[in-house]
């Protein structure tokens, strides 16, 4: 299926010619794994397989757990306090399942700078990348709801400030918070209706997983360089790439263990120390906690929706300019939304025709800016809001949406980039070879080309 | 080789990052709450059986008088890793508590099946997860970074405060507030629970003030995360076995790519 000339499946015993022109199957799972891989890829693309295993991760052990949870408001905490004291290996289950989460949201990110960085969202990738992001969105949705299901005070408060927001939105802002909630306030019907949609949504993650590999093996992966694989001939196409079976498959298995290895660790060790001791008291509607937080990876976005206040200049010209209507609440849900909306569109405002940073001097430095926003943003996103952090905020903010709105389109115009190396091949004899002087023994041979 | 250890450092380093930040959310505010030292702190520790089973008859001598344990069920008294009590010492423990059986309509002596009581009369909050509902330590500096190392640290919490009283009382709307140096807002409605000597422990250990605030805090450290060492273990095995399983997996992939690399060179 891919657009890189390879060999494909022969079916070759009876049995297999019999089933192959009934059903393709064993075809189509073969091409998936021999698909033509740029061999030149560096470490940063194993975070696809760690992706999938925490998606594997989460869906088995969720199931198990939702054998044993209770989910209605008077026995929710309780329920889960069984699963920590009586279900066999529970306590394992569920804090698997919590730091999964976590690990889950790491690799992504790393995936989504990943593609910032190397351009992997630029044509003819645009679609993985749409896709990427629709599952980026399911998969907060998915921790957000799933993160109510213990019924603690964040669970509860969480969810109260959270689904506040849609409140927000002008006309059917009510009514939308209302059927959201299944009812005025957070209660026992939303308990019941995130539960449902906490089991649903991994299974629309994993559909969308397949349609996101399907794209990219149609397009075939980006590489370091940027620089597409030669598709005139079998023979160019084999100078550039690999078979994904076994030579990425025993790779990226090898960075997922060291990577269990960090989160074992964690699971084992520190289970609680991503979360909020606050989630261990029962929710109560009465007792507001001192800070309501969000999950750490939700800490970027949440700065951003709090940075737009109400005092600040372009938030009071778009609600004088549309009589209101956008006040302040609705614009910072409008700023949250709009973040991700940006990252969606970065195909589209990249006018550059270099597609990996590594040559594009100027981007590099704005891009390295951007991760460091990016975590800025999160220790923000944890702090009260006072001054200083309001105001730090909303210049992280701005520069959030200046990358993407401003930097991107001009530094196509700007920006003169460096010389690319002409084939993946040359890129991949570069660095091996440069690689082999470099070693002290056994002495550098003498290079091929 | 370089670029990936490269690489790897600086994952372990975003790491790190992302687990600080998320501290800064934790804990932090106008309390003092001591470094006190538990035997089960770090990946290494353990509990220290004793001291669950003084911290026991501190928790069942004064503080159940007001506190209830309700998640906590009385057989895990005799669960291993924890307390380690025999079955007819659990037994025995049990019939100190009436408990309400809606089969009976009527109170009868708990047995090991049932669950420490629910105490509502005082509106003291139950502690079954009292030392994993509280952040401890946060040091050094506010960073936080000894919780990443030993937990969290309710058992802290707890001990600081049972030895944080100053001996100050105001009395606002009716009720008396204490002045507790480990409590957020200073001033706490509960009576200073313990003042040292308060029991008698039958291993002979010291029964200061800091003894019983800690032995207790160990106690509750247990309620609340009974499976500690079970999950230790776990940990230890599975990180022992992916150690190993990256190490074959580095090999395989260095002798697989060998022939690919080589071409070039």
């Amino acid at each position: 299926m891919a657009g890189i000339p390879h060999d494909h499946y022969k079916p070759g015993s009876k049995g297999e010619k019999w089933l192959h022109s009934r059903l393709p199957i064993v075809g189509l799972l073969y091409d998936t794994l021999m698909i033509p891989t740029p061999k030149n890829l560096n470490w940063m693309w194993i975070w696809g397989i760690v992706l999938t295993f925490c998606l594997a991760l989460q869906i088995i052990t969720g199931i198990v757990l939702a054998m044993h949870y209770t989910p209605h408001v008077d026995e929710a905490f309780a329920s889960v306090e069984h699963i920590m004291r009586n279900v066999n290996g529970g306590h394992m289950l569920r804090y698997l399942h919590a730091n999964g989460a976590s690990l889950f949201f790491i690799a992504v990110y790393c995936h989504i700078f990943r593609g910032l960085y190397y351009g992997s969202y630029k044509a003819p990738r645009e679609v993985t990348w749409i896709i990427g992001m629709l599952i980026y969105l399911l998969m907060m949705g998915t921790a957000f709801m799933g993160y109510v299901l213990p019924w603690g005070q964040m669970s509860f408060w969480g969810a109260t400030v959270i689904t506040g927001l849609f409140g927000a939105i002008p006309f059917i802002g009510d009514a939308l918070q209302t059927l959201l909630l299944g009812g005025p306030a957070v209660d026992n019907a939303t308990l019941n209706r995130f539960f449902s949609l906490h089991y649903l949504f991994p299974f629309l993650i994993a559909g969308l997983v397949i349609v996101h590999i399907w794209a990219f093996h149609t397009t075939g992966n980006n590489n370091p360089t940027g620089v597409e694989v030669r598709r005139t001939s079998k023979e160019e196409a084999e100078k550039d790439t690999v078979p994904f079976w076994p030579y990425f498959v025993i790779k990226d298995l090898f960075a997922l263990a060291v990577i269990l290895v960090v989160f074992f660790a964690v699971v084992g060790f520190m289970p609680n120390y991503l979360g909020h001791p606050d989630n261990y008291i029962e929710a109560n509607p009465l007792a507001t906690p001192a800070h309501i937080v969000p999950e750490w990876y939700f800490l970027p976005f949440y700065a951003i929706l709090r940075a737009f206040t109400a005092d600040v200049w372009v938030v009071m010209i778009v609600s004088f300019f549309t009589g209101g209507i956008i006040d302040a609440k609705f614009f910072g849900v409008l700023a949250m939304f709009g973040a991700i909306l940006v990252m969606a569109l970065a195909p589209w405002l990249d006018t550059s025709s270099v597609r990996s940073a590594r040559y594009r001097p100027m981007l590099k430095l704005w891009f390295a800016i951007l991760v460091f926003d990016f975590f800025f943003l999160m220790w923000l996103g944890a702090m009260p809001a006072e001054e200083p952090y309001a105001s730090l905020s909303l210049i992280a903010s701005t520069y959030w949406f200046a990358y993407f709105l401003v930097i991107l389109p001009l530094l196509g115009v700007l920006e003169k980039p460096l010389p690319q190396p002409k084939t993946i091949e040359e890129d991949f004899n570069k660095s091996h070879a440069k690689k082999a002087t470099m070693e002290p023994s056994p002495p550098a041979e003498v290079p091929a080309e | 080789m370089m670029a990936f250890f490269g690489k790897i450092t600086l994952n372990i380093f975003v790491f790190f990052f992302l687990t600080a930040t998320s501290i800064f959310a934790a804990g932090g505010g106008d309390n003092y709450v001591k470094d006190y030292k538990f035997s089960f702190e770090g990946p290494l520790g353990s509990f220290d059986q004793n001291q669950l089973q003084r911290g026991l008859k501190v928790y069942t001598e004064i503080c159940s008088a007001c506190h209830g344990l309700k998640y906590v069920p009385i057989r895990t008294l005799g669960d291993e890793g924890g307390l380690g009590y025999s079955e007819d010492e659990v037994r025995a423990y049990a019939e100190n508590y009436e408990i309400f059986d809606p089969e009976l309509d009527d109170y009868r002596p708990a047995k090991p099946t049932d669950h420490f009581p629910e105490v509502v009369d005082a509106g003291a909050p139950d502690l079954s997860l009292m030392a994993k509902a509280r952040a401890g330590f946060h040091g050094p500096m506010g960073t936080g970074i000894n919780q990443f190392v030993k937990g969290i640290g309710g058992a802290e919490y707890i001990a600081s405060l049972l030895a944080g009283y100053t001996g100050e009382e105001k009395e606002e709307f009716g009720t008396v507030f204490y002045e507790n140096t480990a409590y957020p807002g200073r001033w706490i409605a509960m009576a200073p629970p313990l003042y040292g000597e308060d029991v008698d422990y039958d291993d002979g250990h010291s029964n200061e003030l800091k003894y019983e605030a800690m032995d207790v805090a160990a106690f509750l450290t247990w309620a609340a995360e009974p499976k500690m060492m079970a999950r230790k273990h776990v940990g230890f095995r599975a990180v022992l076995f992916l150690i190993l399983l990256s190490a074959l997996l580095y090999a395989t992939n260095k002798t697989l790519w060998a022939p690919i690399k080589k071409k070039v060179a």
